[in-house]
């Protein structure tokens, strides 16, 4: 046939085989810039840091401003970072396993459901300092057991305000992962959806429930706006969830802008730490995701 | 007239109480669309029963109207009346879960649960009882040999079902349901996804089964319905694309001399 080039040898037209390239070098390009920003940020934090990362740091409280020759860390941030985490993940991990069967396993795609997975990307996209604001007013305003003021508990229950939709959302993918034969073949011998929905559907999903809870808590580890507003800042040793407490993340926010170089060293030193911190959460998440 | 359990079955006609099931007018539908139309089958008790007909005319819609599982999966609507020994099973007052538990199911692809063997098959034992070892170490067991499983995995029962290949997996589906200790066992082409040899082994175990469990097998295979079953059902659809019934008798004589003479072209292979 006459108008059918049989010839594959041909190069296509020299425009379009520029632009091809041409789009191929921008995208190559774009992606070493994305790269080089994030390498930038992880090569200046471990070169300030590391030369401060000793073990005194882990084990001591911040020495007091200007005093130099004396142990100096961040035990006590530590310590209240990982407390209100965990208690964040308590308050935030079974309402939102049970918020997520709801969704995945009874409501499916009722206007109530409808609605609570539109509250809960709405939540998930409220700024966190906003959830600080919010509570501010409802928990350090309030008087709690003769307590007043910023407390871990504050600082926990904002952090679990932040969890608590990502945790919905991921676990209610989870659910839904987990095919639906698994859920027939169940009812067939007899169980009813409560017995599915819990020694099947939870058992088989819980890799990757426990990925998005890991991923949760990788996530609000770093928040600091929320924990300013609740839990604040203390120099010593947490002994009571009611008081003020310390956390990296506020510890690097206030330590970073010091006069003193000891005080910005130490904020370096937690960055690292903070970091290696979400790394190693997020490489825990990776390997039970991968052990399936 | 014979008996239901004469070794040459026949059509008797029996009192509906002693069938293990008996579909009367059956319609049913997905959302407004029909599916099935006056569906009426009897199916005795100890007796394998065969569905054939071309895909699409409602075999496997028809075999999830026994158990009531269909009206889990999606919006099926059910008109006319299903007893199961007497018993109208779309009763209001009838409970899914005893119902489920009498009338076992094997799924066209095998789907264990991600957990042991073991574990598999003393699910659905556990679900109704709170046995102690010693009594579920012996419904595993029993379960399991009766699926011809038994010496295949005795040494691994704690090893994930999944580490099976697809026939032992699919025998062990069946021992799960056998270990809640059903009367009739539904089958909806158990053997689809199978090679020819596991095929065989689940086909014997079918043949074997049948002295205590009354059996209703959907099969594509109309050389398998020929050989394992009593009773065959002809289903068919037409231009309206609604599935019927065009005929259930003797395997011998729906392969022999059916009176339909599109059951006939069916199976020579003339249409379908
Ligand atoms: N869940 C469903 N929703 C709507 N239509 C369905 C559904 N399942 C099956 N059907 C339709 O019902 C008819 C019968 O299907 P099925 O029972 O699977 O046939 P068979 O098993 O004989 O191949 C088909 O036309 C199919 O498209
Ligand atoms: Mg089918």
């Amino acid at each position: 046939m006459a108008f059918f080039d049989r010839q594959l040898t041909k190069p296509l037209p020299l425009g379009r085989t520029l632009f091809s390239y041409g789009m191929s070098a921008i995208a190559v390009l774009s992606t070493a810039l994305a790269l080089m920003a994030l390498l930038s940020i992880l090569f200046e934090i471990f070169r300030q840091g590391l030369p401060g990362l000793k073990w005194e740091v882990f084990t001591s409280l911040p020495a007091p401003a200007g005093e130099t020759g004396v142990p100096s860390g961040f035990g006590n941030a530590i310590q209240g970072t990982v407390l209100m985490v965990a208690i964040a993940a308590l308050l935030s991990v079974p309402l939102g396993i049970l918020t997520a069967i709801y969704l995945s396993e009874i409501g499916k795609t009722s206007a109530t459901a409808t609605i609570v997975r539109f509250v809960m990307s709405i939540l998930s996209a409220v700024p966190s300092i906003v959830v600080g604001v919010f509570a501010y007013a409802v928990i350090v305003l309030a008087t709690l057991f003769n307590y007043k003021g910023f407390s871990a508990l504050a600082g926990a229950f904002a952090l679990a305000v932040i969890m608590l939709p990502i945790v919905v959302l991921s676990i209610e993918e989870a659910l839904k992962l987990v095919p639906q034969q698994q859920r027939f073949a169940s009812a067939a011998l007899g169980a009813n959806s409560i017995q599915t929905t819990f020694k099947i559907v939870l058992a088989s999903a819980l890799p990757s429930i426990t990925t998005g809870v890991l991923l949760a808590v990788a996530r609000v580890s770093g928040e600091t706006a929320p924990l300013l507003f609740t839990a604040l800042f203390s120099q010593s040793w947490i002994e009571n969830i009611l008081n003020p407490t310390p956390s990296l993340s506020v510890m690097i926010y206030n330590y970073s802008g010091s006069p003193f170089p000891e005080q910005t060293q130490l904020a370096w030193t937690a960055s690292v730490v903070l970091l290696g911190m979400v790394l190693l959460t997020n490489l825990l998440s990776r390997l039970i995701t991968r052990k399936r | 007239m014979s008996s239901p359990n004469s070794p040459t079955p026949s059509l008797a006609t029996s009192s509906e109480s002693d069938l293990a099931l008996c579909a009367r007018s059956v319609d049913v539908y997905y959302g407004n669309r029909q599916v099935l139309e006056e569906v009426s089958i009897d199916v005795y008790p100890g007796q394998v029963t065969a569905i054939i007909g071309p895909s699409g005319c409602g075999k496997s819609t028809f075999i999830k109207v026994l158990n009531r599982i269909g009206e889990l999966e999606s919006n099926m609507r059910v008109k006319g009346e299903i007893q199961f020994f007497g018993q109208n099973i779309y009763s209001q007052r009838v409970n899914l879960n005893r119902l489920r538990r009498q009338i076992g199911m094997v799924f066209q692809k095998p789907n264990p649960f991600p957990t042991s063997i073991y574990d598999n098959v003393a699910y659905g034992v556990r679900v109704f009882s709170r046995p102690s070892r010693a009594v579920l170490d012996d419904v595993v067991e029993s379960a399991l040999s009766d699926a011809a499983l038994w010496n295949e995995v005795k040494d691994s029962l704690k090893k994930s079902a999944l580490s099976l290949s697809g026939g032992q997996q699919q025998r062990l589906c069946i021992a799960r349901a056998l270990a809640v200790k059903p009367r009739v066992l539904l089958m909806d082409e158990p053997c689809s996804a199978l090679d020819p040899i596991a095929t065989l082994k689940i086909e014997e175990l079918i043949r074997s089964l049948q002295q205590e469990l009354t059996i209703v097998i959907v099969t594509h295979n109309m050389q398998q319905a020929a050989r394992i079953s009593d009773y065959t059902a002809f289903f068919s659809t037409d231009e309206s694309q609604v599935g019927r019934l065009i005929e259930l008798d003797s395997t011998a004589k729906i392969f022999g001399s059916a009176t339909h003479s599109r059951t006939r072209d069916y199976i020579e292979g003339r249409f379908g």
